[in-house]
């Protein structure tokens, strides 16, 4: 019995390297979501901003839109913000999904930083964000005018990428019927 | 020239690692002098080549010499010297550089000042140093070499990441580094005990000033870091759950319990397996904290440029180092002799349950840590976890742990009592009690959270000093003798006061800032003015400025407030080179709270929009922080002397006995 207490630490260890090594080989930046092509899926959630709607998953103005997840508590949203905020004044339509937050965190942070969002809700136990798949914020998905995901961005969308991939594909789904 | 005389000293460094590894392990093996000499030689001569090609890679960079790819991809002529110097270490493969010089600088240590240790275990212990040493070298030279050449050369050079452009570049990495890998020693000393089969009191006497000074090097490197990104990240964050925050988080928990551990095993001979494993865990957890900023697991701010090929081989370097100290753990700890017994309620059990404590807050951060990456590999999904978790997994914790704290100190060795415990505390408690009570009256139930931690803040202080009127037996004997105990307090006793008050002072920075703080945004033109949280803040001038290697749009602010009238500067700067804005803060510090103001760019109409902040006590915490490592300094010159002392004693082996063979 004690011989085996003191062979535990090694035993977990052994197992722990084998998480590592499997790890090694995957990009975290690179997921692949098994959303594209395929409808939001559902959601209703309560509002971010105080009177405000909320934010479902029906809520589609016939115009491809993005939906962004952030959070107050997101060091990336924060870098990310300022390019949000120069989509809205180019006229992009953007939902907001404030990720694992408190609505009055969530509702400050757009105070403070601004907000670019045409409609935002609170997932606060993070239930919505499972069901897209969210694996961290900030995330954005590129949702055409029938409310199927097209596009799925990881971490802070750059100027670049806006330029050089969101935006072309977006002026694609904006063409097409 | 410079970059080949690099090279080759560090191919001589590997070399004289190697014979650093088998000569002594050898050399004890068979009692050999001569054989357990040549170690303590080639650690020497280690050092020695490890700083030659230290000091060429420096110069390479501060001649800025863009032959070499590292220079020309951190460096360029309008780089300032002092940047072009931090720039040595500002990469992944100079980081590593500085790595093995510190791991050489505490391997010749030993060698030098280990005089007084049982020959063989010193040699087995450089052996184990050596080992580590060689497994780093070869990892510097063959997957990332500082001094690769590059043809043709570039006329200028790119340039070191503008956030890293900051004086915490010169200090934070070294620091952090000196307290990472100080914990080797506790790993070399903890495989040597293991492998010698025999620990005693002595073996922890000259363990604990290492894993002290390693302890020290870290608290404060982690203090820096965190005021670093304070200042630099422009909204007066300073803590993030980072993934490599956390990597130095975890080596300093547990190198917390192992300070308070080997005082049990250096007093009372117990705890002495539990010991062996905390000093393997600390220094492994150093290791995942490498590998995990350079193999691309996880993403982070702090991330290296990755590369799959160092991922593994850091991997291969932890399962080797790790996994032969624990199967060596498994085999020989059962047969080293438990210590004396203890009461539950004892020094003794205050600290397994210190321990208990820190370990289970280590193991909360590095399951947060590694979550993402478990749930990819049994699931293949990929999720990541915020702050939210550790607020509610690690916080309670250490709320629970800073409860306790002050009982320890207090209580006696072997065995105590409650009913004389109790009233022993009665002071601070007291005072916590009033904390409490007038803090919810003053701000309302809504900061009763708040009200709490300040009262746990003044628990800890308060119960830090009371174990001087213990000490001191203040109204128990006349005023005289008092004096007299007080004069004849050791310096490790109030090394002890220090670091638990200063556990109290970071607690009270924390709440404050977390409960308090109170901002402002909004778009400013020169002669408009605002008020923040008592103060008068007004812009007077906004104008662009020229720095060596960035412009910048440096807005400058007069504050007037009850202690009347200053000036603050915050600048907005552009680094051509990389095209990268940065955020200077401008800070008014001061003990009540800072005012910390970020401007942004330029809006169309002129004005610029500027984000201030009141961060009340927010300085707290990092004095906090710098009262530990001050404490911990304290208690490590008293060690010092009294190890001089004790030289000429012969050391008893206090506890376990050699395993029979």
């Amino acid at each position: 019995m004690n011989r085996l207490v003191f062979l535990a630490p090694v035993a977990l260890f052994a197992l722990l390297m084998g998480a590592f090594a499997a790890g090694l080989g995957r990009d975290p930046s690179k997921l692949p979501s098994t959303l594209i092509d395929k409808p939001l899926p559902a959601f209703d959630l309560p509002a971010v901003r105080a009177g405000d709607v909320g934010l479902k998953s029906t809520d589609n103005s016939g115009q491809p839109h993005l939906l962004n997840v952030f959070a107050s508590w997101c060091v990336s949203c924060r870098y990310e913000h300022p390019v949000l905020l120069q989509l809205k004044a180019e006229g992009v339509p953007i939902d907001g999904l404030d990720w694992k937050d408190e609505p009055s965190a969530g509702q400050k942070y757009l105070v403070d930083q601004g907000d670019p969002y045409r409609l935002a809700g609170n997932d606060k136990t993070g239930r919505a964000g499972i069901d897209l798949g969210v694996a961290g914020v900030p995330e954005t998905f590129l949702v055409d005018r029938k409310g199927r995901v097209r596009y799925k961005q990881i971490g802070p969308i750059t100027a670049e990428d806006w330029a050089g991939t969101i935006k072309p594909l977006m002026d694609r789904l904006r063409a097409e019927g | 020239m410079t970059a080949e005389i690099g090279q080759f000293a560090l191919i001589l460094a590997l070399v004289l690692a190697v014979v650093q590894t088998l000569a002594p392990l050898v050399g004890a093996w068979r009692s050999d002098p001569a054989l357990m000499a040549v170690g303590r030689m080639a650690s020497a001569l280690q050092l020695l080549f490890i700083v030659v090609a230290f000091v060429s890679l420096a110069a390479c960079y501060i001649v800025n010499d863009f032959s070499v790819a590292l220079v020309a991809e951190h460096s360029n002529m309008a780089q300032p010297f002092i940047y072009r110097f931090g720039a040595t270490w500002g990469s992944h493969e100079g980081s590593m550089l500085l790595w093995v010089l510190i791991l050489a600088i505490y391997g010749a240590a030993v060698a030098v000042f280990g005089g007084s240790l049982r020959e063989t275990l010193q040699a087995r212990v450089l052996a184990v140093q050596g080992m580590i040493g060689a497994a780093f070298l070869g990892f510097l030279l063959f997957t990332s070499n500082p001094f690769t050449r590059l043809s043709p050369v570039p006329l200028d050079g790119a340039e070191l990441n503008p956030v890293l452009q900051d004086p915490g570049l010169v200090f934070h990495p070294p620091v952090l580094y000196s307290g990472y890998v100080g914990l080797s020693i506790a790993f070399s000393f903890g495989v040597a005990a293991l492998i010698e089969g025999r620990v005693d009191a002595g073996w922890a006497r000259w363990v604990r000033p290492w894993v002290l000074a390693a302890w020290i090097f870290l608290t404060v490197g982690i203090a820096m870091g965190s005021l670093w990104a304070y200042y630099t990240l422009g909204w007066g964050g300073w803590w993030f759950w980072d993934p490599v925050e956390n990597a130095s988080l975890m080596p300093w928990l547990l190198a917390t319990a192992l300070l308070h551990s080997s005082l049990v095993l250096e007093r009372r001979g117990a705890l002495v397996s539990w010991t062996i494993l905390l000093s393997i865990l600390a220094f492994s957890l150093s290791l995942v904290g490498t590998f995990l900023v350079r193999s691309g697991v996880l993403t982070s701010v702090h991330a290296f440029a990755l590369d799959a090929k160092r991922g593994v081989y850091i991997l291969a370097i932890i399962a080797a180092m790790t996994g032969s100290a624990l199967t060596l753990f498994a085999w020989r700890a059962p047969s080293l002799k438990t210590g004396s017994l203890f009461a539950p309620l004892s020094r003794e059990y205050a600290v397994t349950l210190n321990n208990l404590f820190l370990l289970a807050s280590a193991a909360t951060v590095f399951l947060g840590t590694f979550y993402p990456v478990f749930m990819d590999v049994l699931h293949g999904d990929k999720i990541s976890v915020g702050p939210p978790y550790y607020t509610a997994t690690f916080v309670p914790i250490f709320v629970l742990l800073f409860g306790l704290v002050s009982f320890g100190p207090m209580l006696n060795w072997k065995r105590d009592d409650l009913r004389r415990l109790l009233p022993r505390l009665r002071v601070p408690a007291a005072l916590a009690a009033a904390v409490l009570v007038v803090a919810a009256l003053v701000f309302g139930l809504k900061h009763l959270f708040a009200a709490f931690g300040l009262a746990l803040g003044v628990w800890l202080i308060a119960g830090a000093f009371i174990v001087l009127a213990r000490r001191w037996r203040i109204g128990q004997v006349p005023r005289a003798e008092v004096f007299d105990l007080a004069r004849a307090t050791p310096l490790a006793v109030w090394g002890l006061i220090i670091a638990h008050a200063g556990l109290g002072v970071t607690t009270i920075g924390i709440t404050s800032v977390s409960a308090w703080q109170t901002n402002k945004v909004l778009s400013m033109s020169p002669g408009q003015s605002v008020k923040l949280a008592g103060n008068t803040i007004t812009m007077v001038a906004l104008r662009p400025v020229t720095g060596p290697n960035y412009e910048a749009n440096q807005a400058q602010f007069d504050v007037t407030g009850v202690f009347g009238k200053s000036t603050m500067v915050s600048e907005r700067r552009l680094y051509p080179a990389s095209q990268t804005t940065t955020t200077d803060a401008g800070i008014q510090p001061g003990i009540l709270g800072n005012i910390y103001i970020s401007v942004a760019d330029q809006n169309p109409d002129g004005g610029v929009t500027v984000r201030m902040w009141n961060h009340p006590f927010v300085d707290w915490i990092w004095a906090g922080a710098l009262l530990m490592a001050f404490g911990g300094a304290v208690s490590l010159a008293d060690r010092g002397l009294r190890v001089a002392k004790l030289e000429r004693v012969v050391l008893r082996p206090l506890a376990a006995e050699p395993v029979t063979p």
